[in-house]
């Protein structure tokens, strides 16, 4: 089995490490550059909570190896929010709209959402359509549904935003 | 779970990459997008000695036009072909059902080249190189390149004509006519799912008649199924007197679906024989509509 030299900068800090070819993004996130906000759910693509941001593409952090990010620029959970911790108007939404219970998606969910607002998506089918690749235990959606709503400016019926 | 170990190259050029393969005499997986891969890998279901990933070849991505055809290079992220709207515009039928591919974060690093050589049987991308008419162009160190058609590609779940040395490097689709009908449904458990039962095709119709037919079911059997008998009824018959449910019982007929978890064979064919006959008389009706 073969070990790597890697070199990859999460949240804007070179992370080195060597890692094992098997060795995924997601647990090189967590246990090599020590960033556990990156939360491992299913480890097999289909749960969504992995997500982090590589190179400006929201991806699941499980279906990537870490090697295959050498050189990469990923932005996890921890590095959305500013330095002073205001945080990001995802991450603002999210908690205005109690979009969250346990918190295991959230890192996940926040990831894609503001990866797909970066590259253009303004609108709430574009972001709800994105959200097919996250699954939610607690939720029932509705409340990253009114996340989404009060992001792309748009109420919702009457009623809907409780 | 975890991954085993496994040894891992990654090549910069395509003859780099035919070499390991030649030389790994069968041990060697690819990984292109690795959204089908790495699940594979993880559930312990595929343990290869070494993994060769091809993400780091620049020459095996991009989207060229002929008058006739389109070439989609196999490392061509499917994120990257759904925004293309020169591809949008050439090929309709094929965009509809990178539609469906799995998730945005899935189709970010998920390729064509992978969708369609996989041959998994319940996917969109290699029922709808089937029904289009598409070949698969590939690559070896020891035999140089040869064209398969994608219906002589597939045998069975993930097993395609694909030796253990061989590398696709694009996709070809045949450019149908500007106003040829777009054919397709999926229906699976929640979008982005692998289809229960899908269907993928492409109608022509010319001065009144069907003058071309391509149909495709996915999730219906072993491999992506071509509709024969049911293309060999539309062509000729005139647009406006195709008996719809007639064409859907042929079309079932030679489906070969079989149970699982999350569908008997029964389901499969009786909703499969509905959704055919809908999907084709709406496909119809747009054009009456146009
Ligand atoms: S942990 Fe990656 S998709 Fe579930
Ligand atoms: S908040 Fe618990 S899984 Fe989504």
């Amino acid at each position: 089995m073969s070990e790597h030299a890697i070199e990859v900068t999460v949240n804007g800090q070179r992370v080195g490490a060597r890692v094992e070819a098997r060795r995924t993004l997601g647990d090189f996130l967590r246990l090599d550059a020590g960033f556990t906000g990156t939360h491992l759910g299913c480890e097999h693509g289909v749960c969504g909570a992995c997500t982090v941001i590589v190179d400006g593409l929201a991806v699941r952090s499980c279906l990537m190896l870490a090697v295959q990010a050498d050189g990469a620029e990923v932005t996890t959970i921890e590095g959305l929010a500013a330095p002073d911790g205001t945080l990001n108007p995802v991450q603002q939404a999210m908690r205005d709209n109690h979009a969250l219970q346990c918190g295991f998606c959230t890192p996940g969910v926040v990831c894609t959402m503001t990866a797909v607002m970066a590259d253009g998506e303004t609108t709430k089918d574009g972001l709800i359509a994105a959200m097919s690749g996250h699954i939610c235990r607690c939720t029932g959606y509705q409340g990253i549904r009114r996340a989404i709503r009060q992001l792309t400016g748009n109420a919702g019926p009457a009623g809907e935003h409780a | 779970m975890k991954a085993a170990p496994f040894d891992y190259v990654a090549p910069g050029s395509v003859a780099e990459a035919l070499d390991t393969l030649a030389e790994a005499g069968g041990g060697a997986t690819l990984l292109a997008g690795g959204q089908t891969l790495m699940p594979l890998l993880a559930l312990r279901m595929s343990q290869p000695f070494i993994i060769v990933d091809i993400n780091r070849i620049e020459g095996i991505r991009g989207i060229g036009h002929t008058a006739d055809s389109t070439r989609i290079a196999a490392g061509t992220r499917q994120a990257v072909a759904l925004a293309d709207p020169q591809l949008g515009a050439a090929q309709p039928v094929f965009i509809r059902a990178l539609g469906h591919v799995g998730h945005h974060q899935t189709r970010n690093r998920g390729t064509i080249g992978g969708s369609v050589s996989l041959g998994e049987p319940a996917a969109e991308m290699p029922a709808a190189a089937v029904a289009l008419g598409a070949e698969i162009e590939i690559h070896s160190r020891d035999r140089g390149m040869r064209r398969v058609r994608a219906e002589d590609f597939y045998f069975g779940p993930y097993m395609t004509a694909l030796e253990p040395d061989e590398l696709v490097t694009a996709i070809h689709y045949p450019r149908w006519p500007a106003d040829t009908l777009t054919v397709f449904r999926e229906v699976a458990q929640r979008p982005g799912d692998f289809a229960l039962v899908g269907l993928v095709g492409a109608v022509h119709v010319a001065n009144g008649k069907v003058a071309r037919a391509g149909l495709a079911w996915f999730g219906m059997g072993p491999t992506p199924i071509r509709a024969r008998q049911a293309e060999a009824a539309l062509l000729g018959t005139a647009a406006g007197s195709i008996d719809c449910r007639a064409i859907a019982e042929l079309a079932v007929a030679d489906t070969a679906p079989f149970d699982d978890s999350h569908a008997t064979s029964h389901y499969r064919r009786s909703v499969g024989r509905r959704v055919f006959a809908r999907t084709l008389d709406e496909a119809l009706k747009t054009r009456q509509a146009a």
